[in-house]
Order: C-alpha cells, then structure tokens, then sequence
C-alpha cells in the first residue's frame, strides 16, 4: 500500500483514536490519585474523628461548646419556656419548617433536634462563618422588644433562634447547620457520626 | 579481549571475597504477608510484647483493617491504652524513663523490618542468650551486647552459648551455637512459629499498603501491555511510509 | 480542521507564533529516519523530569523540612496522605531512572559522536544539565532526613572542606551551620524544590532549542542537511518529527513505563539501590551506620574520590580525590575537542576506539560497583586501576582517534 503514503487511511484512523483513547484513560487513572491525595489524610480524618459529650451535667437553659473538626459545636439543653418561644416566632423565620437539607433527616423536625431539649448545631454563621454570640436575654435594648432568646452574629448582624433558624432579611441565608450525631446512652452524646459503632 | 576477560573474572570473584568475610548466617523467616491469621497473631503478639517499650509511632490503629479486623476488634483486642482507634500506635513509656532502664531509647518499630530486614529480625527473636556479663544479663548472636533484655524468655526459654573451638590447623575458628538450657512455656516449634508470625506482622507494618500495591501494579502492567501492542501497531502503521 | 478552528487559529498566530512553532520543531522539523534503539532516551527523559515535577509538587504539599520532623512527614506521606506510597515510589524511582535515562542518553552521545561539530554546545548544554540533575539528586536524598541522607550529606560536605585556605568557611557558608543540621536541610529543600528545578527546565528548553538548530544527529554520524531535496529544500534522509518520531516516542514511552511502573509497584526499593535500607533509621547525628554509600547513580565518582590513598605533590589525598572527583564528570566537556577522528560514528571508527569505549563502559560500572561496597585492599587497587582508565580514555582521546583505522562515511544513511 505505497499509495497510501502521508494519508489517513482508515487503519490509520482507527489506531490513532484507539490510542487516543487509551491514553485519555490512562492519563485519568494516573490524575486520580494525585487528586485524592489532596482529599483529608488519615491524620486529618482521625483527628476530625466524632466525639463523645457527656451532657450529665448541663442545666437548662446551659450552653455547651464543643469542638469538632476544628468548628464550634453548640449543645444547648433549652428551658420548657424556650421551646414554647420557638412556635411564636415562626412567622418572622425565613425557613421555619426546615425545609433546606441543613440538618440530618432526624433533626427536621420542629425543635431542629432528636430530644427536644437538646439542641445540637454548628456554632458558625451560614453567612461568612463567623461564630455568633449565644443571647438568652429577652428584649433587650440592642436587639429589639420582639427577641425571645436565640443567636447574633456580631460580624454582619445576621439572628438566629434558639433553634438555630435564620431569620428573615439578614445576610445569613439558611438555618444553622446540625451536625451528624447520636446518643450512646441517656447522657452520652456522640457528634460527628450517626453510627452507634465504637469508633 | 583478553584483558576484558581478565576483568570480568575479577569482577566475578569480588562477590565471593565478600560473603566469605560474612560470620553469622541469617535464618530464612518463613513469612506470608497475605496470611491474615498470621498477620492477626503477629499483631497481637506485638500490642502484648513490644509496644510497651516499643512505639510504632508512624501506625495507626485503624489501619488493621487492612488485615481484616474491625474496629470494634481493634479496640478489644490490640489497644490496651485508653487510646482511640484512630490514634497511632505510641509507646506508653517515656523516653527519659526508657534511657534510665537500658541506656538507650528503644528504636521505633514501624519500619524496622525495612531497615533490618525480615532474616534478621526473625533470627535476632530467636538468638537471644544467657550472658551475665551484660547490664541486662541477655546478650544476642547477631546483636552484640544488645541492650535489650530477652523478653519473651518465659515462651522460648533460656538459651546459653555454646562455643566450639573447631581447630582445622589453621589457626582455630569458633563455631558458635545456642543451646536451650531451661524449657520456656512453647516447643522450639511453636516459639519459631511464633517469632515467624510476629516478624511477619513487622513486615506488613513496615509497608501496610503493599498487598494493595501488589494488586493495583497487575492491574496497571496488564493496562500497559495491551497499550504497548496497540501503539506498536500505529508505529508501523505511520512507518511503513519510510523507505 | 473545521472552519471555526481555522479562524480561531488565524487569530491565535496573528498574536502568538502558534502555528509556526508547531511547524519548526514538530511537523516540519526533520530528523533522520535511521534513528535506533539509542535514541529514544532524550524523550524518556522528558518524561522522568515531567514525572518529577509533578511528583514533587505534590510531596512538597505534605513534606515539612524540619529536622525534628522530616523523617516523621516521609512516613506520613507513605502512610496517611491517600495514595502518598504511590506518588513517593514514582519520585524516588524516577529519580534513579532519571539517571539510568540520562547515562544511556550520554553513552548514545558517545558513540555515535553527537558531540562533535556542530553539536559542541548542544553537548556543553547537555553536561549542564547533568551538572543540574546531579545537585538535584544530592539535595533529594537529603530531604528524607534518614541515616544515609544525613551521612552521605555529611560526607559530600566535607569535600568542601578539602579546599584549602577557605574549605572550612566555605563549608560552614554552605551548612549555614558549624554542622549539618536543620538549616542545612531548610536551604537545600529550597533549592530542591525551586532553584533547581527552574534551572533544568531552562537548560532542558535551551537544549532543545540548540538542538532544532543545528539538527539531530543520527547512528551514521553523518549530516542530513548535507543532501537536500533540491525542489522542496528537505533533506533527502529527514523525516518529520511528528508524527514519525512522535509515534515512536510514545511507543517508546510505554515500553519504559512498563519497567518504571514494574518498579514501582514491585520493588520500590530495588534491593536497596533505589531506597537504601539504612534509610529507613531516622538520622543519627551521633552515630555513623556501619557502611555508607551513595545511591548507586554516584557510586562510579565516589570510587575515584575514593581511590586516591597517597599525598602527592604538595596537595592531599584528601584533595585529590575531590579534584578527581570533579574531573571524572568535568572531563565529559572535553570530549568535542579531544576526538580528533575524521568520522564521529562508532560504525565507521576503528578498532582501537571500540576497544576504549567498551574499557571506559566497563570502568564505570566497576567503579560504580565497587563505590556500593565497603573498601578493603583489594577493592582500593581495583579502583585505582579502573580510575586510571577511566581517564585514559579521555586523555589518549587525541591520540587514538587520530591513529585509528576508520572507514570511509556512506553519503546517505543506512538502516
């Protein structure tokens, strides 16, 4: 086939593209691991492993930080009266019924929680993750008449309630985040997993 | 040509000049790391008899799935400490305490077996013997005035030097063998089984990955070969241009 | 192509020499189609150093050059960053196969006289490079901060030291220290990891550049630009590069992957000549291991430095062995001008040079082999010897080539 000279023939055409192919293939399997290498470490996974609270010892209307993979974690056994403030506010809360995947299934609920006291969230602001102050007070003369407890983000004002719901017309968009946890026993409380295993 | 043939029988010798200067041979260890039963005993062996003086501070707990254990199995049976499962396998004594006992700090274990090698390792597990003129009362064969006492002498038993003079005329060399002269709770057998597993267990933790390595290396030549076929045939194709 | 890419290039080349650049060094650059076995180790070579840029950045992701905790971040690396052991084994492995790339790439040189007129600079350029990849391995094996790292660091140091009036000083200049220590391995880090790596990607360019000019050699040593098409202007003997040679080198590439990858993931440690044992022992600055070597890529030039046991004139052993050292890889330079035979090709040399080349190819690997074991006697005389003919080889060069019998060059290439 001398004719053939300088000319895509057909066999040429196939073996150049079966070759492309292949070297498509091997050029991702050899990216792979370099970008899973930047995935966390074993080092970073095991210091970012869940951790155990015993809530024994808080006291209504106590708040507990707690640190997990580097974040805040507020534990907060609310009051009777607390989970009574949070129906009346509803109406002034931008997702009352948390409805965006903020939490885990089984905190999509009314009190954001698996036992209604205890409320479990991320103590960083949905807006541009500053960490807000806890204010329990009720109508005190910066946040206005109509505060019933909850969280004020002092670094762009955003309001959260006292479970952990963003209000409306602030910067934050959605509700505080609920971190995967679960109880081990009455009063040992894991954060970071939802797995009962020993970990 | 000649002067090069010359050559290359002194290079063929030079090896021969070196192995006569070696002195002990080393025991060949009997070790498998895909056996994970094997792995599993050596691993125990290793939290119960090494990691109280030793750390394999570079090995987290959590990686024995590799050989197959869970992490509830992890907690129960290898961590004794308190530790979490992904912690890494330290050592509880402290190096002030270590350097007081033996005058050295013992060495770090995670990759001893990739400096020592496995021979060694099982032969220095098996070589150790009675010598009261040593601060611990223990010396070994291969190691010297070895600083570390004989630990798992209550399994193997006490084992005493027993040095020939073999006089062949030529001014005498000494052979040097180990006697067991006080029984320990395992046969020779079973203590060689034993210091087979761990030293297989010291293997697989030098390079935890390297089962894996093994298996995802076939996987890649067989990848290789088949693109070694399919570009040698597009090569010939564009050469047949060239005349 | 389709018309959008055609205007999309128009606009391209109207601001970029795009096109052009494809034409001069690819699709209208011409190489010799007798190209052999020997040549495809310029493009593996490539290869390695893109390997081991890439490579690199991502072990400098996770390395910490401190001396209290370098040897913990490498069995980090191996052990805790995903996929850390493969992208370790693929540096440490490239860069001995960077070696074995360069060596072959050099003894093509060598033989088929790619040094001679008027590929001079091309080769100067080339022996700058191997001058960079040198300091690069040596300040790589240091990083890992094991036994060998720390000892043969110290040993390549105290040459330093050797150099009288300013040795010492010049050495503690080099250290930042009165010892080796963390400063050291901080410095040499940066210059692993950006001095270095900048200067060979700036020769290996102008290497390039150097050679589309004066044009490849090839195993007839002779010159395609000598007979060209009188139509067209293309030498009769040239082919493309691309895609001729292209398709080759990727063959070719895959053909090296195979053993670098066999490497890789079966013996990464190449029974101790690509990872030594005794660097697996955090560096000691106390206590020396029992036998030092080099990694196997230095051990023909730590022989010579080696094999000088005797003061001679007013200078030191100590100080002959560096200068002869230095002169073994030195000398290299030299070559262009110290083959005085009228043919460059091994094929049509004469006997005698055949004759050196295989005694030279043979010294280096006793030497390289002798510099891995511990010396004694015997092993000091055989260094001595092969030193000697190690640089006969290049000092009779002049001579021999001159005397030797060659045979009359072809006017085109040959298979």
């Amino acid at each position: 086939m001398a004719d053939s000279s300088g000319e895509m023939n057909s066999r040429r055409r196939f073996l150049v593209l079966a070759t492309s192919v292949a070297g498509t293939i091997a050029g991702v399997a050899v990216a792979t691991p370099f970008v899973l290498s930047m995935m966390p470490s074993e080092r970073a996974k095991a210091a970012g492993a869940p951790v155990e609270v015993d809530i024994s010892k808080l006291e209504p209307g106590m708040l507990l930080m707690v640190e997990w993979r580097g974040k805040v974690v507020w534990v907060l056994k609310r009051t009777q009266e607390m989970l009574e403030n949070l129906k009346k506010i509803e109406n002034q809360l931008a997702d009352p019924s948390s409805e965006k995947k903020q939490q885990p299934a089984y905190a999509q609920n009314a009190t954001r929680s698996i036992k209604p006291e205890i409320l479990v969230v991320e103590g960083v602001c949905t807006h541009l993750g500053c960490s807000p102050v806890f204010r329990k007070d009720i109508a005190p003369a910066d946040l206005g008449a109509d505060w019933l407890g909850g969280f004020f983000c002092p670094c762009h004002g955003s309001k959260f309630d006292l479970a952990g719901r963003v209000y409306k017309s602030v910067p934050a968009p959605t509700n505080l985040i609920v971190p995967p946890h679960t109880y081990l026993s009455e009063n040992q409380l894991l954060i970071g997993s939802e797995s009962k295993e020993s970990v | 040509m000649r002067l090069i043939k010359l050559l290359l029988f002194f290079i063929g010798l030079a090896p021969i000049l070196v192995f006569a200067a070696a002195d002990i041979k080393l025991d060949k260890a009997p070790i498998d790391t895909s056996d994970n039963a094997s792995l599993q005993r050596g691993a125990q062996s290793f939290v119960n008899y090494c990691l109280t003086c030793h750390g394999a501070s570079y090995m987290r707990y959590n990686r024995h799935q590799d050989i197959e254990l869970t992490n509830q199995e992890i907690s129960e049976r290898l961590i004794h400490t308190g530790q979490k499962v992904g912690d890494l396998m330290l050592t509880a004594m402290k190096k002030k305490e270590a350097e007081e006992w033996f005058g050295v700090v013992p060495p770090d274990l995670s990759i001893i077996a990739r400096s020592r090698g496995a021979d060694w390792l099982y032969t220095y597990l098996r070589a150790f013997y009675k010598d009261d003129s040593t601060a611990s009362g223990w010396n070994n064969l291969i190691f010297d005035r070895v600083a570390m006492p004989h630990v798992l002498y209550q399994l193997q038993g006490q084992q005493v030097l027993d040095v020939k003079s073999a006089d062949d005329g030529k001014g005498g060399s000494e052979i040097k063998k180990l006697k067991l002269s006080v029984p320990g709770a395992l046969s020779k057998q079973e203590y060689d089984k034993f210091a087979a597993d761990l030293v297989n267990y010291m293997v697989y933790l030098g390079e935890p990955h390297a089962n894996f390595r093994k298996k995802l290396g076939a996987i890649v030549m067989a990848f290789l070969l088949a693109m070694l076929g399919l570009t040698y045939l597009l090569k010939r194709e564009y050469w047949r241009d060239v005349h | 192509m389709s018309k959008q890419e055609n205007s999309m290039m128009e606009w391209i080349d109207k601001r970029f020499p795009m096109t052009a650049t494809w034409r001069a060094h690819l699709s209208e650059y011409y190489a010799p189609k007798n190209f052999n076995f020997w040549y495809y180790f310029g493009s593996l070579a490539m290869l390695v150093l893109v390997n081991q840029l890439i490579t690199g950045i991502f072990l400098t992701m996770s390395y910490k050059p401190d001396a209290s905790l370098a040897f913990a971040s490498v069995e980090y690396i191996m052990r805790d960053v995903n996929f850390g052991w493969l992208i370790r084994y693929m540096h440490s492995t490239g860069a001995s196969m960077f070696f074995v790339v360069v060596y072959l790439h050099m003894f093509r040189g060598m033989m088929y006289g790619s040094y001679r007129k008027p590929r001079e600079l091309l080769w100067l350029i080339g022996m700058a490079i191997f001058f960079v990849l040198m300091s690069l391995a040596f300040t790589g094996y240091i990083l890992p901060w094991g036994q060998m790292s720390y000892w043969g660091a110290q040993v390549i140091v105290s040459m330093f030291g050797a150099i009288p009036f300013i040795g010492e000083t010049l050495s503690n200049w080099i250290l930042g220290d009165f010892m080796l220590s963390d400063a050291a391995l901080n410095r040499f880090f940066a210059y692993h990891v950006v001095t270095l790596p900048l200067l060979i990607i700036v020769l290996v360019f102008v290497h390039i550049i150097a050679l589309h000019e004066v044009g490849s050699n090839n195993p007839d040593g002779i010159e395609i630009k000598a007979n060209k098409d009188p139509k067209t202007g293309i030498p009769v003997d040239g082919i493309p590069f691309h895609p001729y040679y292209s398709v080759k080198d990727i063959f070719g590439v895959v053909a090296f992957l195979i053993v670098f990858c066999g490497i890789i993931f079966f013996v990464p440690e190449m029974g101790g000549y690509f990872l030594e044992y005794n660097n697996f022992i955090p560096a000691n600055t106390l206590q020396t291991p029992d036998h030092i070597a080099p990694v196997w890529y230095f051990t023909p030039y730590y022989s010579m430095l080696r094999a000088v046991t005797v003061n001679f004139l007013w200078i030191d052993a100590k100080l002959w062995g560096v200068i002869l050292m230095a002169a073994a890889v030195i000398i290299f330079c030299f070559l262009p001008w110290l083959d005085r035979s009228p043919v460059k090709s091994i094929r049509y040399k004469g006997p005698i040079f055949k004759f050196a080349l295989t005694l030279f190819v043979i010294s280096f690997l006793v030497l390289g082999w002798l510099g891995t074991k511990a010396p004694t006697p015997l092993y000091t005389l055989l260094a001595q010897i092969f030193t000697v003919i190690y640089f006969a080889f290049f000092i009779l060069m002049p001579w021999y080539s001159k005397i030797d019998k060659t045979k009359p060059e072809p006017k085109r290439v040959t298979k």
